[in-house]
């Protein structure tokens, strides 16, 4: 494997007196489905938005796709951006546009592709996270949660990204919809290269779909590796986020 | 990496085909060029793509490939596609599997139909607004026969953020509609030689229609679209339903305290604005026309009846009733989406300031009328 497409080291951060994570390290390898774990509070959603520049560890370094996210010039900045999409847990979508516009700002901001072009754009991507052709003139209001999801996915795959963020992709979605949603993330994976970091609490999602994740608790990594390897290692916290012996997931 | 070659396509007739070969990056920042290259073109009955080195592609470019096409076969010309390569027709497939299908916008309705759908729903929310009143008064009397429902401590909260801290802005607006009535009025009567009635101007005018009205716009303005933005943001995040199902009403909670608050503070404040508005005339006409604070208290005692004052004061309630019930009842209709709530701000705002410039000029007719 080459060089990691993310790497976090040493990273402290805390809100006022409140110390969220106390040396925290993960790596992150190219074409990977990561998912940063814990309970509530435990800072891997802040963890994640630290990594996608909406907020500033107070030590430590974070390199994403080979640049030190503490150094970076506004210039680099913004292209560092486009690479990556992001899924926010309630869709984020701008909700005076429709889903069409939505997907189409990204377009008119960063590229001058025809108008023709575009429309096809959407259409694809409409079409990619499976949902119906005339979501496209739907306003978010009017989708029901799983669209909204599909949508905002939709719009996060906008300038074909090579790293994807998502965060808690399958909350508030039935279990067949969160499969399927699964489903479309590892397809995704497989034919465009994408590499997935996902913040998720579900444990299908774990089994199924993703290969390595960091386990955060008490301030810390506990544990990083795939599924297997994480099992092996006694620890409290470790047996009760999986639930050890009770739901089919053991050693 | 690679380093970067940015998309090309050369393009050759022959007789009977054009070939279209395809270089490069096919990926969406090289894409401008040859998509322009792609529009106009002259071709022969047979098109022939070459993707073979095509270096790397994305969405946009296959996109691009099959949007043209497609525009080509519409045109009536034989396509071809060579040398496709195991990685790019992964993509390809990924994107167009499913049956690809564009949805054109829904049409329109014409216009005569949107009138009379603007013009339904507007009668309708006359309707809404009247059952939401009725409601309201319905909910009023059974907190009547149940004193211990009204929230005294969420009225004294109200007369505090829609009073007291409305005060400053009330002085600056009153002391300067006081200061231009001083200074236009002055001017004209100067000619005549008149000065002395420039108490009889200010002290009527201020007190029976300008102070009233210009505390009524400022506390639309302040507090109108505050009281529209605060039961917005909590129908917005389900705290209303939340409310409704543990019991507690919000026309008991939410509207009935905010109405009592600004019809308590809206005659205070009135009188608030007369006296400044009066203060400013004062200092005009002692700057302009050498008339002394205390003659011009003196002239004031005899200009100024009662009455004048008393019909500004009691404006007052009414023009809070107006504004508190059209803002809040605005705050309910918010819907789920966050350009609702500035949508309805503004409504809220522009319906309680016209609603009481027409009460006031129904107040005018009225009065005049029985001689006051």
């Amino acid at each position: 494997m080459t060089l990691p497409i993310i790497e976090v080291r040493n990273i402290v951060t805390s809100f006022g007196k409140n110390l969220i994570h106390d040396h925290v390290n993960c790596t992150i390898h190219r074409n990977e489905i990561y998912a940063l774990l814990g309970g509530s509070g435990s800072g891997k959603s802040t963890l994640m938005r630290e990594m996608i520049l909406l907020e500033r560890p107070q030590s430590g370094t974070i390199r994403v796709l080979g640049h030190d996210l503490s150094t970076l010039t506004p210039l680099e900045a913004i292209r560092l951006r486009r690479s990556w999409g992001v899924l926010f847990q309630s869709g984020a979508l701008y909700s005076s546009l429709t889903v069409g516009e939505n997907i189409a700002l990204l377009y008119t901001e960063y590229t001058d592709l025809p108008p023709k072009l575009v429309d096809e754009l959407i259409q694809l991507k409409i079409n990619l996270v499976g949902l119906p052709p005339h979501a496209k003139h739907l306003y978010p209001s009017q989708l029901s949660g799983g669209m909204v999801k599909r949508a905002a996915l939709a719009r996060a795959l906008a300038l074909d990204p090579k790293l994807l963020f998502l965060d808690e992709p399958t909350s508030g979605l039935d279990p067949l919809s969160s499969r399927q949603f699964d489903a479309l993330i590892q397809q995704l994976r497989d034919l465009l290269g994408l590499t997935v970091i996902m913040v998720t609490h579900d444990l299908d999602t774990i089994h199924h779909i993703v290969d390595r994740f960091t386990l955060l608790g008490e301030k810390k990594a506990i544990a990083e590796g795939t599924l297997k390897e994480v099992l092996a290692i006694d620890h409290p916290i470790i047996d009760y986020f999986f639930q050890k012996g009770q739901h089919g997931i053991t050693r | 990496m690679q380093s970067v070659i940015p998309a090309s396509l050369t393009i050759t007739h022959d007789s009977i085909q054009t070939l279209l070969k395809c270089k490069g990056n096919w990926t969406i920042e090289n894409l401008s060029e040859v998509s322009d290259q792609l529009e106009n073109l002259t071709l022969q009955p047979t098109i022939l793509w070459d993707v073979a080195e095509i270096s790397e592609i994305d969405s946009a470019g296959i996109a691009l490939w099959q949007l043209n096409n497609r525009l080509f076969e519409q045109k009536g010309h034989q396509c071809e596609t060579i040398g496709i390569r195991n990685e790019h027709s992964h993509l390809y497939r990924l994107l167009y599997s499913k049956s690809f299908q564009d949805s054109p916008p829904p049409d329109l309705p014409s216009w005569l139909y949107r009138l009379g759908r603007e013009t339904h729903s507007s009668f309708l929310g006359i309707g809404t607004f009247l059952s939401f009143l009725g409601e309201a008064f319905i909910l009023l009397f059974f907190t009547l026969r149940h004193p211990h429902l009204i929230r005294y401590r969420s009225i004294g909260a109200h007369i505090l953020e829609t009073g007291a801290k409305a005060l400053p802005i009330i002085a600056i607006s009153a002391f300067l509609i006081g200061v231009v009535v001083a200074y236009q009025s002055v001017v004209q009567l100067q000619k005549f030689g008149a000065d002395i009635f420039i108490v009889d101007m200010i002290g009527i005018s201020l007190t029976r229609e300008l102070a009233p009205l210009i505390t009524a716009i400022v506390v639309a303005g302040r507090s109108g679209s505050a009281f529209t933005a605060q039961i917005g943001a909590m129908k917005m995040t389900q705290e209303i339903d939340a409310m409704r199902t543990m019991g507690f009403d919000p026309f008991t909670f939410l509207v009935w305290p905010r109405v009592f608050a600004l019809m308590i503070v809206m005659p205070l404040l009135i009188f608030f604005a007369d006296m400044v508005g009066i203060f400013g005339g004062m200092v005009i006409a002692n700057a302009q026309s050498n008339l002394s604070f205390t003659e011009f208290i003196n002239r004031l005692q005899g200009a100024l009846a009662l009455k004048h004052y008393l019909i500004g004061i009691i404006k007052g309630p009414f023009f809070a009733f107006l504004i508190a019930f059209v803002s809040t009842y605005r705050g309910f209709q918010v819907s789920m989406n966050t350009e609702s709530i500035g949508q309805y701000t503004t409504k809220s705002v522009v319906n309680s300031i016209f609603l009481v410039i027409a009460c006031d000029a129904i107040f005018s007719i009225l009065l005049t009328e029985l001689k006051l």
